[in-house]
């Protein structure tokens, strides 16, 4: 028995034997996995990144397209089965407008006598994918012509525009200002942070002499004066650009100091000193052999510090300093929040502050399972 | 420590320096200068324009001398005599309408800072000590929401439930009657009544951080020699916790003050403007907005200058916690 034991080997040695041989990158997919709160998040942070690709396929309707007869409807409901209890799939009852006599405010009731059909993919406005290709398409509508009977998902705004396809619109550009915002102070970060770890002594000093100058700065006021300074009658992409470049200047802080924290030791490792001895360029040390092993540190600290762009757009762009209409962001969405009144009469427009918040959760915890298998190697 | 101090001083200085730069950079971004748009502004009006009056502004500001003689002239005005210049939408001196919003700001955020220590600590202390129970993942699990929840929305969030279900404005640091009292006992037990709401919502998300770090921190702690070592003499539970471990793993709590206190600036800016309250945020906006630009100046250099001082105060509070750092010379 005991020769055959030595032959085969048992499944707690197949399984050592796997970690051995696996490569960083599994050994880090097999920590990420049992980050169960991280998996939630990349699975919703997947979705919303589709929506925000595809935003003119999944919004019903166009973003900017008013209707008259639904100024504030609350979000529609959506029924699946009849007042007789019979089953017909997701559809919506006929609206019906009425006026409170005293009020003036509008009423939405359902006529429950007709009903509407949700259907996907159907055909209904027309729309340019990607400013390219003319279709009309939609991920789901209903058959009815909109002057009849339209579909809110989350209601409408004050101009009656459906508040789900805005929200669509807004994803676009609030999670493309985080992404492109990183990859900025990405940039800006990596070239300070690395030639301040690298060299050391004075250089060291001074960069981060001035990190620590810019994180001692309150960085609100410091952005409002930053954007105020933006002039108002430059075209949306370019004041996208200009706020995207103003919140870069102070996020590329957190990233300098990561990256010196990981080159200052690495510095020391027998690796380095190794391809210092055979004669390697400083290039090739850096890109070759430094840069791999702080990857996936670098990958962890920019997911995490997505979601602090996407709050410093909200936010400026929420008092007016930021992104302003006809742009659609979930700050400038959040704007009609800002008279407390229609708030309360209309709690549905604060949907983007949920949809900020979902968002910023989930890059996070998807962030913190990645800090976590950045080093697979530990325990 | 004393030398440390002067040292911690003697660094400060240039960092102030550059701050009073950066402020005189965003006073000078708007095109053009702001005595010809103040000009213009009169004629638009249809004021007589004071040609002398005129005169005196440009001398005083150095106008259409070189850009250093001008930044020379407005620092030293502030350093000797105190005059901040001129703010062109109130037609008054910046410092009249500076120094309480000021204040409030920075009693708002310390305030919110000593609060949420309080309340974070020993939160975090018991989630580490009692790693994977059901309050630490509760509490782990809040303090996410809490992070992730941005100050300002909370404060619309608690505004709207305020008025649809209490019926009650919550807006406001003063009720009416006190907005432009003067100071006094009535006045301050008015503002103690309205603070609470603006310290719960900014609270919130420093707490949860706090919260965190203070559990990550204790939590490497704990797994040192020198706890085991503790415990292996006999000491209190209690003891070994509280008296090696949590203070270590405090640090960074104050080695960070200064960033924590500028984000809490930060918050407080955005939510004043939401709960309407009488600090910096709403001043500054307007004035950005109008391009009044002195004032808006002075504020962007009094908070920082605010900031850079207490974290000055922090390090002196580390260097005193911390006896490894004032030894390290």
């Amino acid at each position: 028995m005991a020769t055959v034991e030595k032959g085969w080997p048992k499944d707690e040695d197949k399984e050592k034997e796997k970690i051995y041989v696996a490569t960083q990158w599994q050994l880090m997919w097999w920590k990420f996995r049992k980050h169960k709160m991280a998996l939630v998040g990349v699975f919703i942070t997947t979705i919303l990144y589709l929506v925000a690709i595809f935003c003119e396929f999944v919004a019903p309707y166009d973003p900017g397209q008013f209707f008259i007869k639904y100024k504030l409807a609350p979000p529609s409901k959506i029924h699946i089965r009849d007042a007789e209890g019979k089953f017909h799939g997701p559809f919506v009852y006929k609206t019906i407008r009425e006026q409170d006599p005293e009020t003036l405010r509008s009423i939405y009731c359902e006529d429950t006598e007709t009903w509407y059909p949700i259907r996907s993919f159907v055909h209904s406005g027309e729309y340019k994918m990607w400013g390219r290709w003319e279709t009309h398409i939609h991920l789901f509508g209903l058959d009815a012509p909109h002057e009849e009977q339209g579909v809110f998902l989350l209601g409408a705004d004050r101009m009656g525009r459906d508040l789900f396809s805005r929200l669509c619109y807004g994803a676009r550009i609030s999670l493309s200002i985080g992404l492109v915002g990183v990859f900025l102070s990405l940039f800006l970060g990596i070239l300070l942070g690395g030639v301040s770890g690298y060299y050391g002594g004075t250089v060291d000093t001074v960069i981060q002499r001035v990190v620590e100058f810019i994180r001692t700065i309150p960085s609100i006021p410091l952005w409002m004066a930053l954007s105020a300074a933006v002039p108002p009658d430059w075209p949306v992409v370019r004041v996208y650009f200009a706020i995207t470049v103003i919140l870069s200047l102070v996020g590329w802080t957190w990233m300098a100091r990561v990256v010196r924290g990981r080159f200052l030791s690495l510095r020391e490792e027998d690796f380095v000193l190794a391809a210092r001895l055979v004669g390697s360029s400083e290039l090739r040390i850096i890109l070759r052999h430094m840069v791999p092993s702080f990857l996936s540190y670098i990958i962890a600290s920019l997911t995490l510090s997505v979601p602090g762009m996407i709050l410093a757009e909200t936010g400026l762009s929420f008092i007016g300093l930021g992104l302003r209409p006809p742009a659609i962001s979930w700050g400038v969405l959040l704007q009609a929040a800002q008279n407390l009144r229609s708030v309360a009469l209309a709690p549905w427009i604060l949907t983007p502050a949920v949809a900020v918040v979902i968002t910023v959760l989930s890059l996070n915890f998807v962030g913190d399972g990645l800090r976590d298998a950045a080093d697979p190697y530990s325990r | 420590m004393l030398s440390y101090m002067l040292r911690r001083v003697a660094i400060m200085i240039p960092t102030l320096l550059v701050v009073s730069v950066v402020a005189f950079v965003i006073i000078q971004l708007p095109p053009g200068d702001f005595l010809s748009s103040y000009v213009a502004q009169l004629r638009a009006e249809g004021d007589e324009v004071d040609m002398a009056e005129i005169r005196a502004l440009e001398q005083r500001y150095g106008l259409g001398q070189p850009i250093y003689v001008q930044y020379l002239k407005w620092i030293i005005g502030i350093l000797l005599h105190g005059d901040w210049g001129q703010s062109m939408e109130w037609q008054k001196p910046v410092k009249e309408l500076i120094w309480e919003r000021i204040g409030l700001t920075m009693v708002l955020s310390s305030c919110t800072m000593l609060l949420s220590w309080l309340v974070a600590i020993p939160v975090g202390v018991y989630s580490a000590t009692h790693q994977y129970s059901i309050p630490d993942y509760l509490m782990t699990l809040m303090s996410f929401v809490g992070v992730g929840t941005p100050s300002f929305l909370l404060a619309l969030v608690v505004m709207w439930l305020a008025l649809s279900q209490l019926n009650l404005s919550v807006g406001g640091l003063f009720s009416v009657a006190y907005i432009n009292a003067p100071w006094s006992l009535d006045r301050f037990v008015d503002m103690l009544k309205h603070i609470w709401i603006p310290l719960l919502v900014l609270g919130v998300g420093s707490t949860a951080g706090g919260i965190r770090t203070t559990r990550a921190n204790l939590l490497d702690e704990l797994n040192k020699a020198y706890v085991i070592t503790a415990r292996a003499k006999g000491l209190t539970e209690w003891k070994v916790i509280w008296k090696y471990p949590v203070r270590l793993a405090l640090n960074p709590f104050f080695s960070t003050v200064g960033w924590s206190l500028a984000r809490l600036i930060s918050g407080t800016t955005l939510i004043s403007m939401v709960l309407s309250l009488q600090t910096t945020g709403p001043l500054l906006l307007r004035a950005l907005m109008s391009q009044d630009m002195y004032l808006a100046g002075s504020f962007i250099l009094l908070l920082s200058t605010l900031t850079v001082i207490g974290t000055l105060l922090s390090d002196i509070l580390l260097a005193w916690v911390d006896p490894r750092i004032r030894m390290a010379g």
